[in-house]
């Protein structure tokens, strides 16, 4: 076996046991149900309190915790921090034109909305 | 090591296997298919002329009350079981890793039916939505939300298809240490499918 290929190999054995995998679906889980707080709070109780503290800042915070969360799948579950980093390059290459996509096209589509907002009312 | 070991590890230049390879760069134009997806629904969030609307009530001309039509309580629900599935696919392929056989068949048997609690979690949602109203053809806010859930529900579909494979595999005795990257495959995309998940959630259901 090549010395790249016995790298490969060893990369798979390094992948974590169930105590990391678990600690991970915890966190996961904790996460997702602090999504669905900030959105209670921001939203639905945004009168007093917390809520309006949280009401103008919910949708970074949304997003924050999605990105944390993606990323911890991708990482531990989906093993890239401990694969290849050619696997790396495979996946967050077009995760970043997928990214500069998604922020494209809602610029245009708010510039135009801004220039001609009859046109885009469909 | 084996001939047939060297034959089953198909390796490459780079000294990864090609089938591994390949199901990151099939993940990656993934990236790039629901990229376009998520645009669409942003680009035309709010934009729509009649009801139902996902977060706010709406009366018709006709006088017609429509309440908010998304459902968060329900969806969390789904949401929580795809996470939960993504740690129960992990534990499978790690019980394949290890020969753990009680282990590989009782987490891929969870995973499966965390994947069709999911599909049965959309489907009840998609016939709601009918019934209140909402169809592909109602509003931008239909056209936009079918499309997208409705690819992503396909997606899990497929896994769940995929990972059920696995497991008739597994049960006949046919997934031992040495083929554990035939799991790791299926659940590489089963994984894709929960990130996915993981930013339509708070984009279509949490974001008003």
């Amino acid at each position: 076996m090549s010395s790249t290929a016995t790298a490969a190999h060893d990369h798979d054995q390094s992948h974590p046991g169930p105590a990391m995998y678990l600690r991970i679906g915890i966190i996961l889980f904790i996460l997702t149900a602090a999504e669905v707080a900030v959105y209670e709070f921001g939203y639905n109780r945004a009168d007093a309190g917390i809520g309006a503290i949280l009401h103008p800042i919910v949708v970074p915070i949304l997003l924050v915790l999605s990105a944390v969360k993606f990323a911890l799948v991708a990482m531990f579950y989906m093993h890239l921090k401990q694969d290849s980093k050619i696997l790396s390059g495979l996946f967050v290459f077009p995760l970043m034109i997928a990214a500069f996509i998604i922020v494209a096209l809602m610029v245009l589509f708010a510039y135009l909305h801004y220039v001609h907002p009859v046109a885009i009312k469909i | 090591m084996s001939h047939d070991a060297h034959a089953m590890e198909m390796e490459t230049a780079t000294g990864l296997d090609s089938r591994k390879m390949a199901i990151w760069t099939f993940i990656g134009s993934e990236c790039l298919f629901f990229a376009t997806l998520i645009s669409t629904y942003l680009v035309y969030r709010g934009r729509s002329l009649v009801g139902p609307f996902p977060h706010e009530e709406w009366t018709s001309p006709t006088g017609q009350h429509f309440e908010p039509i998304l459902e968060i309580k329900l969806v969390t629900i789904g949401t929580a079981l795809l996470l939960f599935s993504s740690l129960f696919v992990v534990l499978a392929l790690y019980g394949a890793q290890k020969g753990n056989r009680k282990m590989l068949l009782g987490w891929l048997s969870a995973t499966i039916m965390c994947g069709v609690f999911f599909i049965c979690m959309q489907v009840y949602e998609f016939t709601h939505f009918v019934r209140e109203g909402l169809k592909l053809s109602t509003n931008l806010f239909g056209a936009s939300f079918f499309t997208l859930t409705g690819f992503h529900g396909t997606h899990v579909t497929i896994g769940v298809i995929w990972l059920t494979t696995m497991l008739i595999l597994a049960i006949r005795g046919k997934l031992p240490p040495e083929k554990a990257l035939n799991l790791e495959l299926a659940a590489l995309y089963w994984h894709f499918v929960d990130v996915v998940w993981i930013v339509i959630f708070p984009v279509v259901y949490l974001m008003k």
